[in-house]
């Protein structure tokens, strides 16, 4: 037995044996931060993995194709109401016509509102995009930062006259995802583990922030890649080289927004209840900090910010709070500020000192 | 009719306000091609700064009365705004200008969220009670038709003087021709002998002691002042720069009162507009879409943009 | 032989100055034009208009039997027109293959979806591309330099990968603006005979150029533009011994 185990081993060249630890680590890693610290870290976890696949998206607009957008967390807005209208009473409470469309209530499968979710969010960008695409780098960043804004505000005020969104109070009572007839709210019995929900959702998302890896690995490496870091580089001589740039930075933001409609819908499944206040202007900035951070079109990079900028401000309100107690006797700076602070200060100090990111890439093709 | 009057006068206030702060925009663009993301925090940090000023003074000397301690608060504040718009020029534009353009842009979002965590941790989230030092009691024109408060007449009056004075300033002095060259052409204009530096760290400083003094006013104007008070009137002011012209000093002027009325009248009609769907509710969209209309249909602005191209 | 490009009635006015006046020019297939004149002739805009980067105010526009007209740069590139650039743009931070690679862009077809999914045929057209790449940089003799960032190149070197780039676009005429500006001799002599290689496999090439042996010696026709008009059409010999050409560069008296 101890020989066949060596024979193989053998066989398994030493990347692929990175890779199967790798693998193997992240499939235990729920279950040592559990029982580290408990529930609440393994959220904390899965609300890292949903940001890795914010960050790649906006990776695609920003980095891939330069162009800034500062309301890309309304992408992400319209996915989470997507399914929270697809999946939750708030429709059939509202609307006599929907209640008698659908006497057992809106309860979209997750697949079917992931697709909707995508497409919509796309569609958004493109309308975003079509006007603004001839826009020099700073208008673009204040344009969609209106669109953002836009977008928050139409949330917080369509409960007039028809109530669409339910305004402020946002939609609750979301459904919980459901997958391959898996609930993913109740822990899974498969006989020899239980496994909690808060880990099935690790899993489900660990798979989604793998697949937007591939995939925008594989966009990188690819003729539409090499196309958006040529207009990244030089526009005119890009549409010298028969590039039609203006369809490439729509495909940017359609590809870029649809990340971030999927996570949304996810996340609405996720916390079951969805409300304007997520997703403001800070988010936005948040997740390009953590673009900033692992460095613009650098996908390790970009995943390494995402899941340093995810976790650290929970690390820094475990930390921040007693220490402050210990030594002053009370808070004086909650974590929350703290946080904001310390985001604040890294765009400026990586802009300062490291702007190609904490994690530079080795060699030539992004920059 | 009435609603119509009223609306423009509401306007009015807004656009001055408006114009004072597009002001601050313009120049830096002018001078430095880049657009100063983080002006609207020092709105918000004038209107907070002279808050403190204001309580300190009304403690330590009661007896002055209240528009007296204001006209004392308003040169220390606008003192300070042009200090704090000087730094953030130094730290944040200055040592990326050879950067590529997403730098400058990524370095000031970074400093705007610095700026309102700073103010946060000073004056703490709440919306905090702006004294009214100025009359506020009404005063009818037009046969009734349009009520208008005395602080609001001050705040149009006050916007118009210090217009005035900066066309002045930009037009018939030699600090305000060293501005203009300094636009136009930066380098010739150093083989001239100006010093591009120095103008464009008292360029931030105008603009910032404008945008104090704009702070003042929204603050005096709704009687409240938070952290967060300085991002929608630094957009939609910068929406109005744009509007003008930007880099055009008269068009900062003439986009910022276009723009309170636009705002103005309507807030005031959208509801008639929109068979009820819409309401007041709505008006911070207005800036919005009249940006994106501008950008897209005439991106030059009505006054036109007067900088040589940096693309 | 006939025109590959045939250009007529060209004017183009910047604000109030005619920096073109009627100007036209006949590239006959398979053949070496040169553009020439004075500095500010008007050489470049004339460039710029034919291959789209100036909106066309007026002219008539015929390359490869059809009418065209110039409207967009990416366009003309994929009609078959290849342009380089006076000062060199090259994508700076991507290597000389990267760059020659990107100039495949418009002569394959890998979408979004191709490009996710990485189907056999998508393979294949990388792959494709990759060889075609490489062979182009051979052709131009960057071969070892396929790994060098495109900005770290000497500018002699440069100016070549701008040709491959130019050249992996599959085009019919190749415009080339001041290929020869800021090269040594020795530089020259190996452009003039990439020149010649690229016209002896079938390229049609057109050519703006201040130095004048180069262009004497490889052009089959010149055309000379002062001031925006043009002043002379035929071949190097007629030009050269032209009474109006040589004021125009030597200046009255």
């Amino acid at each position: 037995m101890a020989n066949g185990f060596l024979i193989v081993l053998n066989f398994i060249s030493q990347r692929r044996m990175v890779l199967l630890l790798a693998i193997l680590s992240l499939l235990i890693l729920p279950w040592c931060i559990g029982a580290a610290g408990g529930n609440y870290w393994v959220r904390v976890l899965d609300f890292a993995l949903l940001y890795v696949v914010l960050a790649l998206g906006l990776n695609v607009v920003v980095g891939f194709a330069g162009l800034l957008d500062l309301g890309f967390i309304a992408f992400y807005a319209l996915g989470a109401y997507t399914f929270a209208l697809l999946a939750s009473p708030h429709l059939t409470q509202s609307f006599a016509a929907i209640a008698a469309l659908f006497p057992a209530g809106l309860h979209s499968p997750i697949w079917l509102a992931c697709l909707i979710g995508a497409l919509l969010a796309a569609t958004f960008g493109i309308i975003l995009g079509v006007p603004t695409l001839k826009l020099r780098g700073d208008y673009l960043a204040i344009v969609t930062l209106g669109f953002g804004e836009i977008i928050r505000i139409f949330l917080n005020n369509l409960d007039r006259p028809i109530n669409l969104t339910n305004g402020p109070k946002g939609i609750r009572a979301i459904d919980s995802i459901e997958l391959f007839g898996i609930s993913f709210a109740k822990s899974l019995d498969l006989g020899f583990i239980q496994v909690p929900a808060l880990y099935l959702i690790f899993y489900l998302f660990l798979f989604l922030a793998c697949l937007a890896t591939v995939i925008c690995m594989r966009l990188q490496n690819s003729r539409i890649g090499r196309a958006w870091v040529a207009i990244r580089e030089d526009e005119v001589a890009a549409q010298a080289m028969g590039i039609n740039t203006r369809n490439m930075k729509l495909l940017a933001f359609a590809i870029g927004a649809s990340f971030a409609g999927v996570a949304g819908v996810l996340f609405a499944g996720f916390q079951g209840f969805v409300s304007p206040e997520s997703f403001t202007l800070w988010e936005s900035i948040v997740v390009l900090a953590m673009v900033v951070l692992g460095g613009i079109g650098h996908i390790p990079g970009v995943i390494l910010g995402a899941i340093l900028l995810a976790i650290f401000p929970e690390v820094l309100r475990g930390v921040v709070q007693p220490i402050q107690h210990a030594l002053f006797g009370q808070v004086i700076i909650d974590a929350e500020i703290l946080r904001q602070l310390i985001y604040g200060l890294a765009l400026i100090l990586i802009m300062l000192y490291r702007p190609k990111g904490i994690w530079q890439k080795r060699g030539a093709s992004t920059s | 009719m009435e609603t119509f009057l009223q609306q423009l006068v509401n306007g009015l206030v807004l656009g001055s306000i408006y114009a004072l702060i597009a002001l601050g925009y313009t120049m830096v663009y002018g001078v430095l091609g880049i657009i100063n993301f983080a002006h609207g925090e020092v709105l918000m940090i004038g209107a907070l700064v002279s808050l403190t000023l204001i309580q300190g003074m009304m403690m330590l000397t009661p007896f002055l009365p209240g528009w007296l301690i204001l006209v004392l608060v308003l040169p220390i504040t606008m003192a300070v705004c042009a200090a704090l718009s000087y730094t953030i020029e130094r730290v944040a534009y200055r040592p990326l200008r050879n950067a590529p353009r997403l730098a400058p842009l990524i370095s000031a979002i970074g400093m705007s969220v610095l700026l309102q965590t700073i103010a946060m941790m000073v004056w703490s989230r709440d919306p905090l009670m702006y004294p009214q030092l100025l009359p506020s009691l009404p005063i009818q024109l037009f046969n009734s038709a349009v009520t208008i408060t005395g602080k609001e007449l001050i705040i149009i009056a006050v916007a118009f003087l210090v217009m005035c004075a900066l066309l002045l300033l930009v037009e018939r002095t030699r600090l305000g021709r060293a501005m203009r060259a300094t636009a136009e052409q930066t380098q010739i204009a150093a083989l001239m002998g100006v010093n591009p530096n120095r103008v464009i760290s008292i360029t931030f400083m105008l603009g910032g002691a404008l945008a104090g003094l704009a702070g003042v006013m929204i603050a005096t104007n709704y009687g409240n002042a938070n952290f967060y008070m300085g991002f929608i009137p630094g957009l939609k002011a910068f929406t109005a720069a744009v509007l003008g012209g930007i880099g055009n000093i008269r068009g900062a002027m003439l986009g910022g009162l276009l723009l309170g009325l636009i705002e103005s009248l309507g807030a005031g009609y959208i509801g008639d507009l929109t068979g009820g769907v819409l309401g007041s509710n709505y008006q911070d969209i207005f800036a919005f879409i009249v940006l994106i209309m501008v950008l897209v249909l005439r991106p030059s602005g009505l006054l036109g943009e007067r900088v040589s191209d940096r693309a | 032989m006939n025109a590959l490009l045939d250009v007529a009635n060209v004017s183009k006015f910047f604000g109030g100055v005619h920096a073109l006046d009627n100007v036209g020019l006949n590239v006959p297939t398979g053949s070496i034009v040169g553009l020439i004149g004075p500095n500010g002739a008007g050489k470049t805009t004339f460039f710029n208009v034919i291959t789209g980067l100036y909106p066309a105010e007026s002219g008539q526009f015929q390359f490869n039997g059809k009418n065209y007209l110039p409207h967009s740069i990416a366009q003309v590139t994929q009609a078959g027109i290849a342009r380089t650039f006076q000062n060199i743009r090259l994508f700076g931070a991507m290597t000389a293959l990267e760059n020659v690679m990107v100039g495949c862009h418009c002569r394959s077809h890998t979408g979004v979806f191709g490009a996710v999914m990485r189907s056999k045929r998508v393979q294949r057209e990388e792959r494709d591309i990759r060889e075609k790449s490489f062979a182009l940089l051979h052709y131009v003799g960057l071969g070892e330099f396929a790994d060098h960032t495109a900005i770290n190149l000497s500018y002699g070197h440069q100016r070549r990968l701008e040709i491959a780039r130019a050249l992996a676009t599959d085009p019919l005429l190749l415009a080339l603006d001041e290929p020869a500006a800021g090269m040594n001799a020795t530089e020259k002599l190996d452009l003039r005979e990439l020149l010649l290689k690229i016209r002896g496999d079938g390229k049609t090439i057109l050519l703006i150029e201040h130095d004048v042996s180069l262009v004497m010696g490889i052009c089959d026709s010149l055309t000379v533009l002062d001031y925006g008009k043009t002043i002379a059409v035929g071949s190097p010999r007629e030009v050269r011994n032209n009474p109006e050409v040589i004021r125009a560069y030597l200046g009255n008296g």
